[in-house]
């Protein structure tokens, strides 16, 4: 009898020191069943992608908020594969101009959410992708 | 490369596979921790304990940092509640660890309870079993934040540490609690908080008189204030010293058989339920037997010892 449990890193890299917004989304990810890892402010690529690995996620969620996304998502994807561990689902969200979030999500997030879009949106995303990707 | 070579070879992400293997149940998980055993019995395993909010995160953090400088490879398993209603959890002990090695020699893992009530996981002493034979020299285990006693910690660490703060109250209530009997080191922190020399008196006045069920060892009270880092090392020393006074008197080795002990009927029991429910939900109409109790004709402990009648004849 195996209880595989979707689980999901919450992150908030950068100096913007604002958590409120990811609390709510931990909230909502754990209602919908989810095991939600928050590892709290200011934590750098590196520190994100040595969590992950260590708690076996799912998926790695990020919010950016200062306007370093270019910087900061590609930092974590170079971060994910140098640790072999790009079966790892990354998304994010955060104010994201629409040409950036087309080249980001070319670059290897999966996908981006903009500010305001229903919490749940997200959960039937993750669902999904770690569902398609248990089967490849 | 297997997942058990690349486990022996240390590669944490190994472990972590491991880990969920373990946690999931998933299939062959028993076969591995067969093989995990083998090679266990070097790490010791501190346990911390205590209300929500008294700082046990934070401890164990300190810990950590205090033991990675005295060149200890060090694993931490922190659990936290799963929502009876959801199957969600959240895990936010990894909120107080940072600005750790990534070199291997510091590991931490968040668990949710997944429906187990005792403090712990149900799996959380295999995950234990993990980190021990990766080569960790001491395993950290933080409780869910419990009012109450929570034995699970007793049959799962080697030591026993139980942090309360001065809003704790005051001895009474830890003793109502049933604290004060599972504490081999007891950690009054928060101690830039108002009451705290007050606690400290009064949980060592209530030690010396309460019945000291052991002869070998006075509980000693250590004030910390764990985010300065004041006085981690003094736990730490206490922590030590409980560890090696218990392995002079034999006490360690008592309990770690005692842990066996229990565990091994524990696996037995869970099997023996399991085959004797498989057995007897075909050799008799569970349902009719509910009808006659329900109708005055019998009653559930008759009921139970026919049941038990026919299935030790049937396997005799
Ligand atoms: N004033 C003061 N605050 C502290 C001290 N130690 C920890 N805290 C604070 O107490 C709060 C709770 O600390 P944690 O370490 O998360 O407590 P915990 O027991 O792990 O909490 P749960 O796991 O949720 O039960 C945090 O805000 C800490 O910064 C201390 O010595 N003094
Ligand atoms: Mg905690």
């Amino acid at each position: 009898m195996t209880e595989q449990k979707i689980r999901v890193l919450l992150a908030k890299p950068g100096l913007d020191g604002h958590d409120r917004g990811i609390k709510v989304i931990a909230a909502a990810f754990r209602d919908a069943g989810f095991e939600v890892i928050y590892t709290g402010l200011r934590q750098t690529p590196q520190m994100i992608v040595d969590a992950a690995v260590q708690e076996d996620v799912d998926a790695i969620g990020v919010s950016i908020l200062s306007g370093a996304h270019m910087t900061l998502f590609p930092a974590i994807l170079d971060e994910l594969k140098e640790r072999k561990a790009e079966d790892i689902i990354l998304f994010g969200g955060g104010i994201i101009p629409d040409d950036d979030k087309a080249e980001l999500e070319k670059l290897g997030v999966s996908k981006i959410f903009t500010p305001g879009a229903p919490t749940e949106e997200a959960i039937q995303f993750l669902k999904c992708e770690v569902e398609a990707r248990k089967e490849q | 490369m297997s997942l058990l070579e690349r486990f022996d070879e240390g590669e944490i992400r190994a472990l972590s596979k491991i880990v969920s293997l373990i946690e999931n149940r998933e299939e062959g998980y028993e076969d591995t921790l067969g093989h995990l055993y083998r090679k266990i019995g070097n790490t010791v395993r501190i346990g911390v304990t205590g209300p929500p909010g008294a700082g046990k995160s934070t401890i164990v953090n300190r810990l950590v940092h205090q033991l990675l400088k005295d060149d200890k490879r060090v694993g931490v398993v922190a659990v936290d509640p799963t929502s009876p209603f959801t199957g969600g959890a959240l895990l936010g002990d990894r909120v107080r660890m940072n600005e750790f090695p990534i070199d291997g020699s510091f590991y931490f893992r968040s668990m949710a309870t997944r429906g187990e009530v005792g403090g712990l996981a149900s799996s959380t002493d295999n995950v234990a079993v993990a980190y021990d034979a990766f080569g960790f020299d001491v395993t950290l285990i933080e409780t869910v934040g419990v009012g109450q006693v929570e034995l699970d910690i007793i049959d799962t660490c080697d030591v026993v540490v139980v942090a309360v703060v001065p809003e704790s109250g005051d001895a009474v209530q830890t003793m109502k609690a049933g604290l004060m009997e599972i504490a081999d080191v007891f950690c009054v922190n928060k101690s830039d908080r108002p009451g705290s020399a007050r606690i400290v008196a009064d949980l060592r006045m209530s030690l010396e008189l309460g019945n000291q069920s052991r002869d070998w060892w006075k509980v000693p009270v250590v004030a910390t204030q764990a985010v300065k880092g004041e006085n981690i090392d003094g736990l730490l020393e206490k922590i030590l010293l409980y560890l090696s006074v218990a392995r002079e008197s034999g006490e360690f080795e008592r309990h770690r058989r005692q842990q066996l002990e229990k565990k091994l009927w524990a696996l037995l029991q869970d099997q023996i339920t399991k085959e004797m429910q498989d057995k007897l939900s075909k050799m008799a109409r569970i349902d009719q037997i509910v009808d006659n109790i329900l109708n005055g004709n019998s009653d559930p402990f008759s009921a139970s010892r026919e049941l038990f009648q026919k299935w030790t004849d049937s396997v005799s």
